[in-house]
């Protein structure tokens, strides 16, 4: 914002009525930042980096003298486990650390490859179309009739449990999405003049592509990316809830929901505790995403 | 206006073509004309006639994959760009040939700043450093009398306005010293002010570079404040060419005429502008003779079965018409 003032400025010389504005203006763009995402987000990345340093317990340590212990507020629970342990005596709080770092690990790879082979899929339709991008989008849509569960499933089965199976479900799953939203920008970004000067000047196709394309895509695609964390940390979930994900004794959010809930209704914090783990986070990714939308908007930005 | 100054850019019968799923879009059909060094011809004619397919197969920029070049040959100084391949197109574009497009709000990139962008620019054209296109860039801004090039290279094209923006593109069009500049309809987005400036510093960059101008548009003011010759476009086809000040003085084609005609003047008042009646015929079904004789009030029979031959109806002048005497070729 600042920036900006200061650009326009110069062409009038200097006027101090700038600083005199930016100095509120800055302020309330300050209140407008979604502070309670960025801390959660922020805990969530300190939390999985750091996890051998804060975690109370080993995760896997099993103790069976101290099993079903609930958490330390409630009767019965000590600050020796401050969220409790689960059947076999584990740490809950510990595995909920460790835990992290599989919901971390699985949304960032996925992504990165999800997100990167969306994004130049769709680039490469959306410029040339014709018949490449006819033949691209139908994959597309191919892939997009699959229900999500079911594929993932399929794939862990047939790949094997393990961390790479998930990334490798998650990125097959997601890339389509991507894929189909940046050819819309492409296409409307490629009949805008300045793509036909660049030809003008020489610029080859791949150039184009490269130079002025994709920067005009990527605020939609960043956006895009932020809004499917939550989605992907959901789907690693289930997929652990449903038994082909992480293999135990690896901690994952979703594996825990899934074993607490027989003890629900003796030991409740089994399941709430790691399904309040993915509500926050997926939450604070999604508050975060939209925020970043309006943020990236120049239209909005510049009011 | 120097018949003497060597031919620049020469097209030859040339004939581009739109494969559409209506049928096939005879844009450009037979269009012919010269262009000496130094030179500005304007090409007008109404809208959908033709004219900036015509400037855009010069560049051999037809849209893709319908448009194509089906016949004859475009002479950028004596090399035929009908022949040249793709790889061999990309090194005339910009450096011999450039173009400036009508819509100065998205013919700059809105995520980079101008700097950024002239310097792209100029990196493919200069094997340059970094910090010499970057003063070269600022020397670019200055050519075209942008005021205050240092802080404009670090403004994004919408903190800046039409005006500011089209004189960028020209920046960056003229950038690569081309030979034969394509200016299809520069300042139709620009108020009228705007426009008179724009037009002087075009005027300026051509006096100081003896680049050859096309000048495609519909305002027959800028054609003659801006034109040495002009070539009139009806439904595929140059209809009538020559000087300026002659063709508007006598023109010889019944569709210059009606154009002409239409154009309000300021010393007669009249009540009513007279305007040509109908449309003019698709594209991609067009009438047997002349093009022009459904509208034509000098209509016969002839015109409808036959398209009229381009004559020379006075020095330098020519029209394709039936009714026109032609007169010995120039004295």
């Amino acid at each position: 914002m600042a920036r900006v003032e200061e650009r326009i400025d110069v062409g009038f010389g200097s006027s101090p009525s700038a600083e005199v504005s930016a100095g509120p203006r800055s302020r309330g763009d300050l209140a407008r930042l979604p502070w309670t995402s960025f801390f959660i987000i922020a805990v969530l990345i300190l939390v999985a980096v750091l996890a051998p340093l804060i975690a109370p317990h080993s995760p896997t340590e099993q103790s069976l003298p101290d099993k079903l212990r609930p958490p330390a507020w409630q009767e019965g629970g000590s600050t020796t486990h401050l969220l409790g342990t689960d059947v076999l005596g584990r740490d809950v709080l510990s595995r909920i650390i460790y835990g992290a770092r599989v919901s971390l690990i699985v949304a960032a790879v996925a992504l990165l490859a999800g997100g990167g082979v969306g994004l130049i899929v769709g680039i490469v339709a959306g410029y040339l179309g014709g018949r490449v991008d006819s033949f691209l989008m139908r994959v597309v849509d191919a892939t997009l009739t699959f229900p999500t569960i079911l594929i993932a499933l399929l794939l862990a089965v047939s790949l094997g449990q393990g961390l790479q199976t998930i990334a490798i479900a998650i990125t097959v799953l997601i890339w389509a999405r991507f894929a189909r939203v940046v050819r819309g920008e492409v296409l409307a970004v490629k009949t805008r003049d300045f793509v036909a000067l660049a030809r003008v000047h020489g610029c080859s196709h791949l150039r184009i592509m490269a130079i002025h394309i994709v920067p005009n895509v990527l605020n939609t695609f960043m956006v895009l990316l932020t809004l499917h964390i939550g989605f992907v940390i959901i789907v690693e979930a289930s997929l652990s809830f449903l038994g082909a994900g992480i293999p135990p004794p690896t901690p994952s959010w979703g594996q825990m929901v899934a074993d607490g809930r027989s003890h629900i209704a003796s030991a409740w914090w089994l399941a709430v505790v790691p399904g309040a783990a993915i509500m926050l986070v997926v939450l604070a990714f999604n508050l975060f995403g939209d925020w970043l939308r309006d943020w990236l908007d120049p239209r909005l930005r510049q009011v | 206006m120097n018949a003497a100054a060597p031919v620049v850019l020469e097209v030859k019968d040339l004939h581009a073509y739109l494969y559409t799923r209506w049928g096939v879009v005879r844009a450009v059909d037979g269009v012919s004309f010269a262009l000496r060094e130094g030179e500005t011809l304007g090409l007008v004619g109404e809208s959908g006639c033709g004219k900036t397919m015509t400037g855009l197969s010069v560049l051999r920029l037809l849209p893709e994959p319908a448009g194509r070049i089906v016949r004859g040959q475009v002479l950028l100084q004596g090399e035929d760009l009908v022949r040249k391949s793709e790889a061999e197109m990309r090194r005339v574009r910009g450096r011999r040939i450039s173009m400036i497009l009508q819509d100065p709000q998205t013919s700059l990139n809105p995520v980079f700043t101008i700097g950024d962008q002239l310097v792209e620019a100029l990196r493919m054209l200069y094997a340059d450093a970094a910090p010499a296109l970057s003063h070269r860039a600022e020397e670019a801004l200055r050519s075209v009398k942008v005021a205050a090039p240092e802080q404009r290279m670090r403004a994004y094209p919408h903190q800046m306005s039409g005006g500011m923006k089209q004189r960028v593109v020209g920046a960056i069009a003229v950038a690569g010293e081309p030979r034969v500049l394509i200016a299809d309809e520069p300042t139709t987005a620009l108020d009228v002010t705007i426009q008179l400036q724009y037009l002087t510093l075009l005027k300026e960059i051509q006096a100081r570079t003896r680049l050859a101008m096309l000048f495609i548009t519909h305002d027959f003011g800028i054609v003659a404040r801006m034109c040495d010759r002009v070539a009139v476009m009806y439904a595929g086809r140059i209809v009538e060419s020559g000087p300026t000040r002659a063709l508007f003085r006598a023109p010889r084609h019944p569709y210059t005429e009606a154009l002409m005609a239409s154009v309000p003047r300021m010393e007669a008042s009249v009540e009513r502008l007279p305007s040509i009646e109908g449309q003019p015929p698709p594209l991609h079904d067009l009438p047997v003779g002349c093009r022009f004789a459904p509208r034509c009030r000098y209509v016969d029979d002839r015109c409808r079965r036959e398209y009229p031959p381009t004559l020379p109806v006075g020095p330098a002048q020519e029209a394709a018409c039936w009714r026109v005497e032609p007169s010995p070729p120039s004295r």
